[in-house]
């Protein structure tokens, strides 16, 4: 990802909805490390850009708490993963894919997994 | 009594090893018993083998080994000071002092030993004791208050113990032994020589060979010395019988069951008597194997076959039990194994004698060359190995083994995988092994919760220990020792002198020139994210949220504000000390009512605020601003609060100003970041009611000055705090916390409190005082200078957050949406406030 500093700072992140990419936020919103929440066709979701610009778009839910907080977590690294830690018991989720690295189950028996958006700048 | 259903388990006599019944009978077979306990004694079950710590000053609540909360949970219907007189095996029901009748379905003899008097004249004398129960030490404690020297009948375990209580009290004190050793049933002569010197050099007198002919009496009735066997006199204001006790199993013997020659209810290797209904454990037992056992351990382990027979769960029965013994008395170390006294045929001796040190090491060796046991005093060191390798080939030549270290170079070899590792629970090293290797067990607790190895007596905890960091290591894996797979080579001392020494600033540059392989470059994780920002703080490096260092913070510090479990956050204002205006306390609640607030007082006296979204913090704390609150810190590793009591200026047992000095000292450390969380209390006088002991850094009031304690800890794992320096005046108070404060934050590992740093310090509090008081290290001016630095750069995170429009705009919940709340963070009412709703398909299960 190399672009210029004029560019990002007018780059649009946008979210692909159900009805086409939609428009959530400007690049320079995202704090390099940190996530932001956005309410797109009725779902919150968490947008993160890593150290190196990229860009990742996951469900906000955490599924061990249930409550809408992904977005407040630390994004970090496992080996070569890109990982969200959940700000509430800690648990950690493969960025690229929303995996759970660290337990395969919710304590409601759903599958422990973020549902991941596709997301781009423009 | 008779739940319907249940079966009905009377048990007779709640001591120790009653009570180790009861825990393993409610653990399996928990919901299928109800279980009745009679006891005569007026309390429950308590720690017998520590009486004697009594004498220096364990209370009968701590020496308790059934808590109240244990018998309500397990609904044991506990009768004490009733002991039951009578067995009806037909009827099967028993029949108490008071006259109550139980029924049982299966009765359960626990009734322990009596201690063994002689019966020579003047034995019952008014003055006259026995040692065995917490009312006799109560009666000895008040009788030595009037006595000047005591004598104690019995030279063996209980009899040293008494002494050293007796000596403890300052009585002039006198061992009366009839055999001609002290402790004849574990050591040999040249054991007991040693030994008997050690205890002489205490103060105490010791009579081996001496027999008690007679207990003289004075006019009065009250006891006045002891004729011994040879004739002579000895005056004596008090005496204790310890001479050995005897089965109680006069019940038994009463209800027609089989008792021994010399006593002890007859059991079989499950520990049942002929009668089918009845069984029989601990010291009234006459165990399968012929021996009547008066230790805990054997009586632990037929607890627990009994348990397991009325569970109905397996069990390898009771035949008799290992009687290797280590013990420390009067200070004086004496262990004991195996074939102690060379009983076996064609066995030799090796053995290492030092009188002048009281150092006295033999093995018995046997014709076989295998070990068979050994005796130690003074220095039983080597008990741990030596024990486990009982009954196997040596590995080295036995003189090595008891020769001391200066001696010759120091023994290292490796236990064979047979050996009892630990004796209680009869595990061999091979099990600890395995519990590692195909159990995943990866420390000690876990081991030990795995294998129930170290659970007992506790005496080769250090050795399962060293098994395991064995094995680890052995399976390659070792216990990291840095911070996380990005800093794998430093812990978190060493990259707060990276940081301080290079005066880095960033985490970027520390993790490009400081991570491990593959790290530099990368986005690091959220454990070395959190713990580098706030090593940066604590280095007073500028606003959390500025720049690169929002990154790194946790939710908490990110949002200033203490996340919920429905991802609301609560607030708390500090309130130096616990004291605030009235005024104060009508804004905190005015802001409360008016966002829809929970309001709960918290444990460091000041007022939680909860329920608030992202989106209200700004505004709530705009208005606490204005009031002229800042922000408490509760959301950081930092200083949270100092406690106080109202001190001298209300009190009237107050000697100084706790209030006063515990503001200052709040306003002195705030915002003060650190490796976890730091409470502080001061109290007003030694009644202690800021409970200044439980904290990281506590004071006390006295009449010269202050007190100063460290290390102290709620929580999980509470820990009195230690006392680090006494009467200080007010100035040299602050400095010295000043430099402890700075001294943990520069040393402690990641989320490592105040107490477990102190526990593990090489040195320990000496050191710690040498280093901040006496200035060991050279590092108190650097300390000081770090401290003045954080107080001259001190600012209030929320009054800065607000002041800025860009740290502001963060507090949004949607950014696409700014001015929408969360709509998932909903609350219902409970006692007039609000509450969480919890979201639904997990209420199911809960969390």
């Amino acid at each position: 990802m190399t672009t210029s500093i004029e560019s990002t700072t007018t780059l649009t992140v946008e979210i692909a909805g159900e009805t086409g990419w939609m428009p959530v936020c400007s690049y320079a919103d995202l704090v390099p490390g940190r996530g932001v929440a956005v309410l797109i066709e009725g779902h919150q979701v968490a947008v993160f850009r890593d150290r190196a610009g990229r860009l990742y778009a996951l469900a906000n839910r955490d599924p061990f708490s249930g409550a809408y907080v992904m977005s407040r977590g630390i994004v970090g690294q496992r080996g070569e993963v890109p990982t969200i830690a959940s700000p509430m018991y800690k648990q950690v989720f493969d960025l690229r894919t929303g995996e759970c690295l660290d337990e395969d189950e919710g304590p409601d028996g759903d599958p422990a997994a973020l549902r991941t958006w596709a997301v781009r700048t423009r | 009594m008779s739940d319907v259903g249940k079966t009905n388990v009377v048990l007779v006599g709640h001591g120790m090893v009653g009570q180790r019944f009861v825990e393993a009978l409610v653990e399996q077979a928990g919901g299928r018993v109800a279980v009745t306990v009679l006891a005569e004694e007026p309390r429950r079950a308590y720690d017998r083998v520590h009486l004697t710590s009594w004498f220096s000053g364990t209370t009968a609540e701590e020496l308790s080994l059934c808590s109240a909360e244990f018998a309500r949970q397990h609904q044991m219907d506990i009768r004490l000071g009733d002991p039951v007189e009578a067995i009806d095996r037909i009827g099967r029901t028993v029949t108490t002092r008071a006259g109550r009748s139980v029924p049982y379905d299966v009765l359960v003899l626990a009734t322990g030993s009596y201690p063994f008097v002689p019966p020579v004249p003047g034995h019952d004398a008014d003055g006259c004791f026995v040692y065995r129960t917490i009312e006799d030490v109560e009666a000895i404690e008040a009788a030595a208050r009037g006595a000047r020297v005591g004598a104690v009948v019995g030279g063996g375990l209980l009899g040293l113990e008494a002494a050293g209580a007796l000596t403890a009290m300052g009585l002039e004190t006198h061992v009366v032994e009839f055999a001609p050793r002290l402790m004849a049933i574990q050591v040999d002569d040249g054991g007991g020589e040693v030994l008997r010197r050690k205890v002489e050099e205490l103060g105490v007198t010791v009579h081996t060979g001496a027999g008690t002919q007679a207990v003289t009496t004075g006019a009065d009735g009250r006891v006045s010395g002891m004729t011994l066997s040879d004739g002579s006199e000895l005056a004596a204001d008090l005496v204790v019988f310890s001479a050995g006790v005897r089965p109680r199993d006069q019940l038994a013997r009463a209800a027609g069951l089989a008792v021994g020659e010399r006593g002890g209810i007859v059991v079989d290797e499950r520990c049942r008597t002929a009668d089918p209904h009845i069984l029989a454990i601990g010291e009234c037992a006459l165990a399968a194997d012929g021996r009547v056992y008066g230790l805990v351990a054997p009586g632990y382990a037929m607890a627990e076959v009994a348990a397991a027979e009325i569970g109905g769960a397996g069990t390898d029965g009771f035949t008799g039990a290992d009687l290797s013994t280590k013990l420390k008395l009067l200070g004086v170390e004496v262990a004991s194994f195996g074939d102690a006294h060379g009983a076996a045929e064609g066995c030799v001796e090796v053995l290492y004698s030092n009188t002048r040190a009281g150092v006295y090491k033999k093995l018995v060796i046997g014709a076989d060359g295998r070990l068979l046991g050994g005796v130690l005093v003074g220095d039983a060191e080597a008990y741990g190995t030596l024990r486990p390798l009982t009954g196997g080939a040596l590995p080295v030549p036995a003189e090595q083994l008891v020769l001391p270290a200066s001696m010759g170079a120091p023994v290292r070899f490796e236990l064979p995988d047979q050996a009892v590792v630990c004796s209680c629970h009869a595990v061999t090293k091979a099990v600890i092994r395995n519990a590692v290797t195909t159990h995943d067990c990866l420390d000690l607790p876990a081991v030990k919760k795995c294998t129930k190895a170290g659970t007992g007596c506790g005496s080769c905890v250090k050795l399962i220990g060293s098994i395991v960091t064995e094995e680890l290591a052995a399976a390659g894996i070792e216990s990291m020792r840095g911070l996380c797979e990005h800093f794998a080579e430093h812990t978190r001392a060493e990259l707060y002198e990276i940081v301080r020494v290079k005066g880095i600033t960033s985490f970027t540059r520390l993790i490009d020139e400081h991570g491990s392989t593959g790290a530099p470059g990368g986005d690091g994780c959220d454990v070395c994210k959190p713990t580098v920002g706030s090593i940066l703080a604590s280095l007073a490096q500028g606003h959390i949220l500025d720049g690169e260092q929002a990154a790194l913070q946790d939710t908490n510090d990110h949002f200033l504000a203490n996340i919920q479990r429905n991802g609301s956050y609560s607030v708390v204002p500090r309130i130096p000390g616990g004291e605030i205006t009235p005024e104060g306390l009508i804004t905190i609640g005015e802001i409360a009512r008016d966002f829809g607030l929970y309001t709960k007082i918290t444990g460091g006296q000041r007022i939680d605020l909860f329920g608030a979204t992202v989106d209200q913090l700004p505004q709530i704390w705009k208005r606490l601003v204005a009031a002229g609150f800042e922000s408490g810190h509760a959301y950081g590793k930092a200083l949270r609060t100092v406690k106080s009591c109202v001190g001298e200026s209300w009190c009237r047992y107050g000697v100084q100003d706790s209030v006063g000095l515990a503001i200052e000292l709040e306003l002195r450390y705030r915002g003060l970041r650190s490796p976890h969380k730091l409470k502080s209390a001061v109290s007003g006088c030694a009644r202690e009611c800021a409970e200044a002991q439980s904290k990281d850094f506590g004071v006390i009031a006295t009449a010269e000055g202050w007190n100063l304690y460290v290390g102290g800890n709620g929580g999980m794992t509470p820990r009195h705090a230690d006392l680090l320096a006494s009467d200080l005046d007010r100035d040299t108070l602050i400095r010295t916390i000043d430099r402890f404060l700075m001294f943990y934050i520069r040393t402690a590992d990641r989320l490592e409190r105040t107490a477990s740093w102190v526990e593990r310090m090489e040195g320990g509090l000496d050191h710690l005082r040498a280093v901040i008081i006496d200035d060991s290290l050279g590092i108190c001016a650097d300390l000081d200078e770090l401290m003045d630095r954080h107080i001259g750069t001190y600012r209030d995170e929320w009054a800065e957050t607000l002041a800025d429009p860009d740290r502001v705009r963060r507090f949004v919940s949607f950014v696409n949406a700014p001015g929408i709340p969360d709509p998932t963070v909903r609350f219902t009412a409970e006692r007039d406030q609000i509450k969480p709703v919890l979201f639904e398909k997990l209420e199911v299960r809960g969390r």
